[in-house]
């Protein structure tokens, strides 16, 4: 019976090794449209690293279990510490880490530095169960909003009394975005949490209400005007948080302008 | 002093039924009937699992038939049964929370912790027996107001287990803010009091009531991480009973602790009929700051407990004394110590500034550091072995498995880069079933195999166990690892119907076969309990030590009488891993053995 | 020869490092040499008063965030009868631990002082409860602001500990009036513990609300 447990964990643990690894050799990402593909990178790296200590320390796991059966009259060793052993195995892995936790302060220090100045803006406001898209108009610049101001006829509340809001355009659950050139990305909520995220871009942002967050990145691949990408809601919001979805263009970035007024003249 | 007042009671034990079995102050009692508890509030949360998996898998699907057994879940009309989305936010919300709380905080620590406690210590009973019985009667009465949720109106809470307001806090903002998220605060409140009674009880008993010769450094690693799971839960609970009283103020008496001024529900501002905001100046994060202070430390109060069960069966039943021993203790404190300071990687896209982030980040790659000694250690321990099949080890085998699984997805996410894409999608579903609740359940299970004896006087089934194992192994992992596939491809978590989406059409068919694995998966778990019951009465009798164990607790009866021990508390000689020695003429010395009687045998 | 072998194999695998009489190692713990480790219900204590540390560190975290941010809104001055009821509070402490020294002498008039002690006690939340009737009077209400939000809700907090500590008074009390009580042992210690604590926990409370 034991000699039986131990094969069958030996073989259970190889074949989730070369199920898992097959698996994981596949192209899950969704396609890179974005300048974020650093971020791919360091999921590539940390897939290698930690895909070699997985394979080994799982095949040491089913050598152990399938060589080290109990028998008859045979007794283990009796050896129980190592600190040689013990230090080298904690100061490698220590080493390890501190390679990979560089790299990621880097990569999250890049993704988080300040927005190229020539950035283009847009503002998505999510609310219940839709993402509110705004561009800044010929002026570049965001009209005032306030929260008290919303209703039916003005989902975001911008404020008429605001000149700069006068030529601010607005769109409901569609985003466009110009190739290679930066977009700023006003975040922000008129309600609950949500979490603005583009899968393609390797962009997710919570838009918290009360709050405004910023993210910046760059569309480097245009979409094909009768497929465009989706915007996802990624915090649970509510009943509509499944269908609280939205459609994403990539357009040349001397388009954008005229892509946008078209959306909205529709 | 304490040893005689609990001399004197072991004296008068109770005979009434109702003071021994139901208001019982024996820690075997109450350990019992936490993990009972515990276990039955697992098939609640398990089936609520099942029919998040069957939404996922086929959300288009007629459920005319679920629609009887949950009139509250299903619209069913026209000769077709839909699920409700909100029933569904339900589901997931009271899965988190129900398994979290009241299943894996609850059965290896309050559950096995008040069985093992004073038999590994050597102790007659816990410190304060009144204030253990107490936290169980605490408990319950939570348990019963979170199952009661479910049929109020408008049903039990549905803001996900971490409750973020404004969504908890907005009655309006989904159907389950109304008197479900009311419950399911007055529920954490009755398990926070118990788990801090039970925690008090824990750290005094483990410092002051061990035997004599006990060093802490000769406690069984069991103790180290109930001790340390005690001094976990007393700190880090008071935050998110702070956060729920806030939350109550906001909820009941208009206060703005965690909601801003700016919001419009469904287009409507909300203002005082004086047209000023309704609230002023709250700030969600806050909530998520106070909640994953606790609910970090929580992850490692599910997790450290299994791993103290696991070094424990390993050692005994590879015959090795564990490697490493100093080393797993420093281990388990550098992983308590660290929990503190890690929460926001729960928070690198909220919004929260980027330079906490890179703080946070540090903290959490550094978790890894004794995480890995621990798995190195527990290698070591089985290299030149002798090791015994036993459904406890099987189960003991699997935690190790799952711990490695799941712990390196950790090193993704710790990355507050990737966490960016990686951040609410199945993906970290994956990582936390694997390496939290599955090390915890698999570990509640190795222990429930392994002190069967001391709750029972019985042996569990081996060839049930064993069958209910491989169903569970193997199926655990169909479950949750493909998970990981599909949340790098943007899956998204707490989805009613991902199908939505044209990148997660081609996915269905991974959640299909998850699906299938998790009704498996489920299924499995009826061979646990009719093992578990059927030997709880007909069960092979077993002696002191059926394992060939060497910890205290083995040096008594099965199970053991009322004051643990017929006789005097043993003495302790040595640390509970004396196996194998090759000097010694059995393959174990137990701790209680005086070195000139162990070698009379 | 093995049972030497075996008597030393324990101790040299433990290592020198673990001293024969450690914490566990002499008697259990269980009395002798005093200290906190000799005495199951001081520990309790103490660990008790440590999650109520970590409840208030938890809502001071919140004030402080809360005061830096955007939103903080008006001040609340702080109300004169406070500064009757913190001297009420404090002198609440004098006489407990006024009672305190009499078991120790076991000197008579314990149940005498222990008796001004909750006086006083019952004092303090009665004029807590005076200051928040004022406060509501003159329309300082609990939505209102931040700063009164917090106010109630800490000052009502510590109230209701302190209305605990009252009923564990009652017993503590009725056992020396019974003069359960022995001059040896410091019965009214860890009774004393808790009130002072909750007298510098308000102590506390009033300067994190006031003066930073």
């Amino acid at each position: 019976m034991g000699k039986l447990q131990g094969l069958l964990f030996a073989l259970a643990t190889v074949v989730l090794v070369v199920v898992s690894t097959a698996y994981f050799m596949k192209p899950w990402m969704p396609p890179l449209l974005s300048d974020r593909g650093d971020i791919d990178h360091a999921i590539w790296v940390a897939l290698v690293l930690t895909g070699v200590v997985f394979i080994l320390t799982n095949l040491l796991l089913a050598w152990f279990s399938w060589r080290y059966q109990d028998a008859e009259g045979a007794r283990a060793i009796y050896w129980h510490d190592n600190p040689k052993l013990e230090w080298t195995w904690t100061l490698v892995t220590a080493a390890i880490l501190f390679v990979i936790l560089f790299n990621a302060l880097g990569l999250w220090a890049s993704i988080n530095g300040p927005a190229p100045a020539d950035a283009a803006l847009v503002e998505v406001t999510g609310q219940q169960f839709a993402w509110n898209v705004r561009y800044p108009g010929k002026d570049g610049i965001l009209g005032r909003t306030d929260f008290k101001l919303a209703s039916q006829e003005n989902l975001i509340g911008l404020d008429p009394a605001d000149a700069a809001g006068k030529d601010d355009v607005l769109l409901l659950n569609q985003l466009y975005l110009p190739k290679d050139r930066a977009i700023r990305v006003r975040v922000r909520s008129m309600d609950v949490i949500h979490s603005f995220f583009l899968p393609q871009f390797r962009v997710k942002q919570d838009a918290m209400p009360g709050m405004v967050t910023e993210v910046w990145f760059t569309a480097k691949e245009l979409t094909p005007p009768d497929k465009p990408l989706e915007i996802a809601c990624a915090e649970h919001c509510g009943l509509g948080h499944y269908r609280m979805r939205g459609q994403v263009h990539v357009v040349a970035a001397s388009e954008l302008d005229a892509a946008v007024a078209a959306a909205a003249g529709q | 002093m304490a040893t005689h007042a609990a001399h004197a009671e072991h004296a008068h034990a109770p005979q009434a039924f109702i003071w021994k079995y139901v208001f019982s102050k024996d820690h075997k009692v109450i350990g019992i009937q936490y993990y009972v508890t515990a276990m039955l509030m697992a098939l609640v949360a398990g089936l609520l699992a099942m029919l998040i998996r069957v939404q996922l898998a086929w959300p288009e699907k007629d459920y005319t038939w679920l629609g009887k057994i949950f009139p509250m879940g299903y619209d069913v009309g026209g000769g077709f049964g839909v699920m409700r989305p909100e029933f569904y936010a339900m589901l997931f919300t009271m899965h988190g929370t129900i398994m979290v709380f009241f299943v894996l905080s609850t059965a290896p620590v309050s559950g096995f912790g008040n069985l093992l406690i004073p038999l590994q210590v050597g102790a007659r009973d816990m410190a304060f027996p009144f204030l253990n019985g107490l936290s169980y009667w605490t408990f319950l009465p939570g348990c019963l107001v979170i199952l009661a949720s479910f049929f109020v109106e408008s049903g039990a809470a549905a803001g996900g287990w971490t409750s973020y307001p404004p969504l908890s806090a907005l009655k309006g903002a989904v159907p389950g803010s109304g008197t479900g998220q009311t419950m399911w605060i007055i529920g954490m409140v009755f398990f926070i009091a118990s788990f801090t009674m039970g925690g008090l009880n824990f750290v005094t008993t483990i410092l002051n009531l061990r035997t004599k010769g006990l060093s802490m450094f000769r406690l069984p690693l069991t103790m180290w991480a109930m001790f340390l799971v005690a001094i976990l839960g007393l700190l880090a609970f008071p935050a998110l009973v702070a956060a729920c009283i806030m939350l109550v103020f906001d909820r009941h008496y208009g206060t703005s602790f965690f909601i801003p001024a700016q919001i419009a529900l469904n287009n409507v501002p909300l203002l005082t009929q004086a047209g000023t905001p309704l609230h002023q100046g709250g700030s969600p994060l806050l909530w998520q700051h106070l909640f994953w202070f606790l609910g970090h430390p929580e992850v490692y109060i599910l997790m450290l407990p299994a791993l103290g069960f696991t070094s424990d069966i390993l050692s005994t039943f590879s015959r090795r004394p564990i490697f490493g021993y100093k080393s797993m203790v420093l281990a388990m404190c550098g992983i308590g110590f660290l929990s503190f300071i890690v929460w926001g990687h729960h928070m690198f896209v909220s919004g929260m500034s980027p330079y906490l982030g890179m703080a946070f980040a540090v903290g959490t790659i550094l978790i890894a550091v004794p995480s890995a000694v621990k798995v190195f250690n527990w290698l070591a321990t089985l290299y030149r072995s002798r090791i015994r099949f036993t459904t406890p080890m099987l189960w003991a085998m699997g935690v190790i498995s799952l711990f490695i699984s799941g712990g390196l997805s950790g090193v993704w996410l710790a990355q507050a880069g990737p966490d960016i894409h990686l951040h609410d999608t199945m993906f970290v579903a994956a990582h936390f079933h694997l390496i939290m609740a599955g090390a915890a359940l698999f570990g509640v299970f190795g222990a429930t195999a392994y002190w069967f004896p001391k709750m029972f006087g019985r042996l569990m089934s081996e060839p049930l166990g064993k069958v209910h194992f491989w169903f569970t192994f193997i199926t655990y992992y169909g479950t949750f690892f493909p998970m990981h596939y599909i949340g790098i491809a943007g899956h998204m978590r707490r989805i009613y119907d991902p199908y939505q989406y044209e990148f997660l059409k081609p996915l269905q068919p991974i959640n299909e076969l998850i699906t299938m694995s998790a009704l498996i998966l489920g299924a499995s778990q009826i061979i646990f309990f009719v093992n578990f019951f059927w030997s709880a009465f007909k069960g092979k009798k077993a002696g002191e030590n059926p394992w060939e164990a060497n910890g205290l607790e083995w040096t008594t009866q099965s199970p053991p009488p009322h004051g643990n021990w017929p006789g005097e508390i043993p003495e302790v000689h040595r640390w509970p891993y004396e196996y194998s020695n090759p000097d010694a003429p059995r393959d174990h010395v137990m701790q209680h053995e005086p070195a000139g009687a162990a070698a009379g045998h | 020869m093995t049972a030497r072998t075996l008597e030393q194999s324990p101790v040299h695998h433990q290592g020198a490092d673990v001293p024969p009489a450690g914490p566990g190692a002499g008697d259990g713990g269980s009395g002798g040499g005093g200290g906190i480790l000799a005495d199951p219900a001081r520990l309790g204590l103490w660990l008790f008063l440590g999650t109520i540390t970590m409840l208030f560190i938890g809502f001071t975290s919140a004030y402080i965030a809360r005061r830096a941010s955007a939103g903080w809104g008006g001040e609340l001055t702080p109300p004169p009868l406070l500064w009757v009821n913190t001297l009420l509070l404090l002198a609440s402490s004098v006489t407990v631990e006024g009672a305190r020294r009499r078991l120790r002498r076991w000197q008579p008039g314990v149940a005498a002082w222990l008796g001004a002690t909750g006086a006083l006690g019952l004092l303090f939340v009665a004029g807590q409860v005076a200051v928040w009737r004022s406060l509501v009077a003159r329309g300082v209400l609990l939505a209102a602001s931040a700063h009164n939000s917090f106010f109630y809700l800490l000052t009502g907090l510590h109230v209701v500990h302190l209305l605990g500590a009252l009923v564990w008074f009652l017993v503590v009390l009725a056992k020396a009036r019974r003069l359960r009580y022995t001059p040896g042992q410091d019965g009214l210690g860890l009774f004393a513990t808790f009130w002072h604590f909750l007298g510098g926990l308000w102590v506390y409370l009033f300067l994190l609300l006031f003066v930073f």
